[in-house]
Formats: C-alpha cells, structure tokens, sequence
C-alpha cells in the first residue's frame, strides 16, 4: 500500500518545495546555464566585450596540454582520494563490527574528522607537514627523510590526497558499519562452520554482501574527490608545485579567477559538469546490474 | 559407544547464566531432539556444540576429543540454521560446495559430491539458481545438502522446520529423518514442537530454565514423565493436572478415592493423559461435560470435575456430539497410567 498525502490546490505543495527549487535554480541552474553561454565567448581583459567564438573554448582546451595533463592529475587524484577513504574506511568498520560493545566510543571518535570543513582540513595537515615548522615534517626529518610537499610533486600530491581522505573516512565507515551490521549473522556463522576463517570469510561473504553499499560510496566519493576537495588543495598547494595538484575543478578556478580568462574557465566547467554527470550515470547503471544478488 | 559427550556444559552470558549444567552421553548415529520452551537454552546448548558460543565451563567431546577450545571449523559438524543461512549471492552448487571448496577438495571431487547430495535431496534442477529464486522448502533442502555434502562426524539442527507451512513441515520430518538414517550421523535437533521431537528423535531433551528436566526414548518422556513440566509439555492435548492427596494409603481427590496406593501420607500433584480416561459405570472420576470438540478419530470432552469444579480434557475413541452425550460421565483410570509427583518440587513420585 502506498502512502500519500493528497493535496489540495497549489499553493501548499509549491510552498512546501520552493525552497528546494529556488535554491537548485539560483545557486544550480542559473550558474551552470551561464557557464555554458560564457563558454562560447572570449571576454576582452577588462570584461567590457566579449566575442562569440562557438565551439572555439573547447576546441583551444583539447589541444592545451596543461588541460590534458588536468585530465591525468584529476583521475589520479580522485582514484588515490577514493581508494585512502574507503579502504581504511572498511578496515575501521570490520573492527568495530568485531567488537560491537566498544563501537559507541570508537564510532563517536571517528565521526570527528567528518566534522572538520575541509579548508580547515587543508590548514590543519598544512601545519602538520609543514617545511619548517610542521611536526610531522620535523619527525620525517629526524628519521632521515627530508620532507617538502612545496618543491616535490608526489609528495604534494600525497599530501591533499591524504588532507582530502582523511575527513571522508568517517563517513564511509559510517555507511560500511550499518552495512556490515545488516549481513545476517548466521551467514556469517555459515561460513564458520564450512571451514572459512576470518578474513576468508570476509573476502567470500560479507565483501559480496556489501558491494551495493561499497558502490554507492564510490560513487559518492568520486564526486567528493571532483568538486569538493577545492579547499584542501587551495590551502596546501594551490595547485602546486607546478600544476602537479591542480585538478580540473582547481583548474577552473584559477584560469577563471586568477587568470581572468573566463570564457575558457566557463567552458571548463561544462566539460566538468558533462563529465561528473555521465561517471555518476555509469556508475549508477553498473550497480543496478552488477550488485544484485 | 559414545560418540558425542556432554559434561555438565553451563553458559553464561555476563553475569547471567543460562544453561545450568547439562551433562549427556549420544552414541553413534543416534537422533537426539533437544525440545523445550522458547528461551530455555535449546540454541545455547546447540551452539555450544557447533562452537559458536563459548562453553562457560563443563566439557563437551566429539570423537573422543575434548573440542571446548575448538573453533567452528576444526570440529567436523554441518549445522542447519532456522532462516537456512544460504549464502545469498551463490548459487545452489556454489552454496552446497563451498565448505569442499575450503577444504581443498578437487573441482572434479566438489562436482561428484554436490551433484550426489543434489540427486538425494532432488535439488538437481535448481543448481544454478540463487537461493531467493527458491521456495522455503527448496531452500530448507539447500540448507540440508550443505550440510551433507561434508559428511560430517555430527548433525547440527535448529529448529530447521518452522519456517515451512505444516503440510511440509511434516514431509520434511519424515525426509530429514530418513536421510539421517541413511547416512548414520549423530544428529542433534532442536525444536519447540513436542509433536517433532516425539516422532523423530532416537532419545530426546526435555529442557526448561536452562535444564535437563528429562533425557530419555519418547516413550520413557511419554509414560513415565520424570516432572511435572515434563509430562505437561509432552503429550498432546497436554496431560491434565490436579491436586490431590494420600491419606492411608489411598489416592484421594476431595472426598473421592481413585486408587489404592501405598505412600507416605503426603499432597500430591496427580497427572492423567486425556487419552487416558476410561468411560465406566462405576467410575470414580465423574466429569460435567461443557463442550466437546470432535477431531475425527477421536473427540475431545471438555469439562469439569464434578464437586471440585477443576478444568478436565478427556479424549474419547469416535466422533461424539455434545447434544448425544451424557451431560455426567464416570471414568476409570489404569493405575499405571497415574502419574504422581511432588506437590513441592514437581518430581516424580511414582
Ligand atoms: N547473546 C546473548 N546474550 C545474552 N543472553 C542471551 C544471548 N543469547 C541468548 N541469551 C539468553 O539465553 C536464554 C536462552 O536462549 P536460547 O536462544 O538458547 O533459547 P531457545 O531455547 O533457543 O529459544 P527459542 O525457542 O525461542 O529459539 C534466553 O533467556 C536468552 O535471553
Ligand atoms: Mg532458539
């Protein structure tokens, strides 16, 4: 039996979702309508004029070899991203669920860094790795190891793909926790009693059990990874060292911001906007296929 | 020849223990049905065994060996689960030969035994599907080939049946029954259902609390019941009970006297079977009858003891009506189908 309630007139219902729209309109559909108009100009410097040039953006960012080299950095990034925050991630969440009583303190504990914006992430792990004052950066060194995230590209990278996946794992180990705490315990006993040890039975029934969870977070942590990792890269390498941890959503913002050129900025988006959408379907077709068992 | 041996097994979960000393000896091949109440200890106990909980003390041996430290695995037991706990994402012949996988048996060694066990058990068309594509008896029968197709030294069930409708809960009884019988292994049941645990078991478990009130051959728990609790919850329609005393030797209810009976002079609790009651003139027992309930072979008389006004369950031969029958009957009882027990404790007395 569905559960509905019916409304009657207008006025409630468009009420009760205007804000939503307006939010989805004004801060969603106006901006990326936008983007794809500006992306068919190329404004003057002083933003006074701006000359309709079609396809001419897109054309220019395909053959910009610093565009494509965008490309390789963002699918590193995001794969690296991804891979940091659901790895541990399920690690956390199978020791939790082996010791359930203790899990109240533990899961508080690790909800924490979910808290933390991530430009405040980003200043944190800063401080951290710093190259003069940095603690960890003085311990590295003390080991021998001379750390500079500012002159070396993989450590840079290192560093926001850390900075980036460190405040995600708590929340994917919130979702890998209830999907692990929903695989029927009998299975699992099942499993005991066929000879299957811990991790055995980890890898052949429960890691199964637990794909469609395991895919939403993918999914959800690709996008994480595209769009909302701006502020830890902003703050610790603002693309550095020479465009090594600029991604394509960092890319945007400094040849629109910084170097004003907004028509090529705009186009960038669309490709990015086209790009996300079309993962996010793929993904999505694939689960519906792939996950059911 | 012991095969499985329990020796006064106790759990306790925290500070609260829950089985309170079970001690057993099954010989080999025997079906042993461990039958109580909900939330008497009948899966604890189970469990114990299979290794999935831990035994608080007390030992417990299978194949002569002390298994208490044992995990699941090393203890050769195939245990059947009340939801079947197939793995949901294999298919039946990945379901069945998974436990082989493990073990390291050959490709060509997993396919003879799980299409032997699939052949038995009639599963052999539905080796490819996944468990949700099957009814609850197709997967009762997965659930039964998983644990076959191991050959294990002990049988684990609990409570395998009750998720399936009465028609195949009793095809089933019988089917499981047999297959045991064909294969010869220990076998450890559990149910709540008294009527499975009469017609099944080898020997069986009365357990109440966390207690053995009772092991023996159904036909020991049937006629000579060791407690009150035992010979409540076995027979069916349940064994009535009244209060009673001995007074010089002779079995008295109110100022009726049943029978002669050489006792102490003590209260008694006095148990009689429905089926048990014999319809005579002379009669000491006389029943008011409010209501009969006709069940085809035999007809239940629901009534009440005349002058005592306690509730009274008669089961007669044939089919009778209320509107046909003496509203007043008399009844004799054999004395050895009067059970005694101890108004106190509940124990057995003759
Ligand atoms: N993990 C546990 N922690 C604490 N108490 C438990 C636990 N498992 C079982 N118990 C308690 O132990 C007692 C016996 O439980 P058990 O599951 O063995 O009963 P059962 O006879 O199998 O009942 P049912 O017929 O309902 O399955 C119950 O009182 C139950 O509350
Ligand atoms: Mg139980």
């Amino acid at each position: 039996m569905e559960k509905r309630v019916i409304f009657r007139g207008w006025l409630l219902p468009i009420c009760l979702v205007a804000p939503q729209l307006i939010i989805s309109v004004v801060f969603f559909f106006y901006p990326a309508a936008q983007a794809v108009w500006q992306s068919l100009f190329i404004p003057d410097p002083f933003g006074l004029s701006a000359q309709y040039v079609g396809l001419g953006n897109f054309e220019y960012l395909l053959s910009d070899k610093y565009y494509r080299a965008s490309f390789v950095t963002t699918a590193v990034f995001s794969i690296l991203v991804t891979l940091c925050s659901m790895v541990p991630a399920l690690f956390l969440a199978v020791c939790a669920d082996r010791l359930i009583k203790s899990s109240g303190i533990y899961r508080t504990l690790l909800i924490w860094p979910y808290a933390v914006a991530p430009a405040v992430a980003g200043v944190l792990w800063m401080f951290m790795f710093n190259t003069r004052v940095g603690i960890i950066s003085w311990y590295l060194g003390q080991l021998g190891y001379d750390w500079n995230h500012v002159l070396n590209d993989g450590e840079a990278m290192g560093l926001v793909v850390v900075a980036s996946a460190w405040g995600r794992i708590s929340y994917n180990f919130l979702f890998f926790f209830a999907a692990l705490q929903s695989v029927p315990k009998s299975v699992i006993e099942a499993g005991a009693i066929d000879g299957a040890r811990f991790w055995r039975r980890f890898f052949d029934i429960v890691l199964p059990l637990i794909t469609p969870t395991a895919f939403f977070l993918m999914v959800v942590n690709v996008v994480y990874s595209f769009f909302e990792t701006f502020g830890v890269i902003h703050t610790i390498t603002s693309g550095g060292p020479q465009q090594a941890t600029t991604i394509l959503v960092y890319k945007v913002f400094s040849d629109g911001f910084v170097g004003q050129d907004l028509g090529s900025s705009s186009a960038q988006s669309v490709i990015l906007l086209v790009l996300v959408g079309a993962l996010t379907i793929i993904q999505f077709k694939y689960v519906e296929k792939r996950v059911h068992y | 020849m012991t095969y499985v041996s329990l020796n006064s097994v106790k759990k306790s979960f925290g500070p609260t223990e829950v089985i309170h000393g079970v001690t057993m000896d099954i010989k080999e091949g025997e079906f042993i049905v461990i039958v109580g109440p909900s939330g008497c200890g009948k899966s604890t106990l189970l469990r114990m065994v299979a290794g999935l909980e831990t035994i608080s003390s007390g030992e417990i041996e299978i194949a002569g060996v002390v298994v208490n430290d044992k995990e699941p695995m090393d203890r050769n037991i195939a245990m059947v689960f009340q939801n079947y706990a197939l793995y949901p994402h294999m298919t039946v012949y990945q379901n069945m030969g998974y436990g082989l996988k493990l073990a390291g048996d050959s490709k060509a060694e997993i396919d003879q035994k799980v299409q032997d066990a699939a052949e038995l058990l009639q599963l052999s068309e539905l080796l490819n599907r996944k468990p949700r594509q099957l009814s609850g008896g197709q997967r009762q029968r997965v659930a039964m080939g998983r644990a076959i197709v191991r050959k294990p030294s002990v049988f684990l069930f609990d409570e395998p049946l009750s998720n399936l409708d009465a028609k195949l809960r009793v095809q089933m009884r019988l089917e499981i029954r047999d297959l045991q019988r064909k294969l010869g292994i220990t076998s450890l049941y559990v149910t709540h259902d008294q009527v499975e645990a009469m017609t099944m078991a080898d020997r069986m478990i009365v357990m109440n609390g966390g207690r053995a009130e009772q092991i023996g051959t159904p036909l020991d728990v049937y006629r000579k019941p060791s407690s009150l609790f035992a010979a409540q919850f076995i027979g069916s329609p349940a064994m009535n009970i009244f209060d009673a005393r001995i007074e010089n030797n002779t079995l008295q209810m109110g100022e009726t006297i049943i029978a002669a009976i050489e006792m102490p002079d003590q209260a008694v609790k006095l148990g009689i079977r429905p089926e048990h009651f014999v319809p005579s003139p002379t009669g000491a027992i006389k029943i008011s009858i409010k209501a009969t309930e006709p069940l085809g072979a035999n007809t239940l008389l629901h009534g009440k003891l005349s002058g005592m006004g306690q509730n009274i369950t008669v089961s007669m031969q044939g089919v009778h009506e209320l509107s046909e029958i003496n509203p007043t009957m008399a009844f004799d009882v054999e004395r050895e189908n009067i059970h005694l027990f101890d108004a106190s404790n509940g124990k057995r007395l003759s």
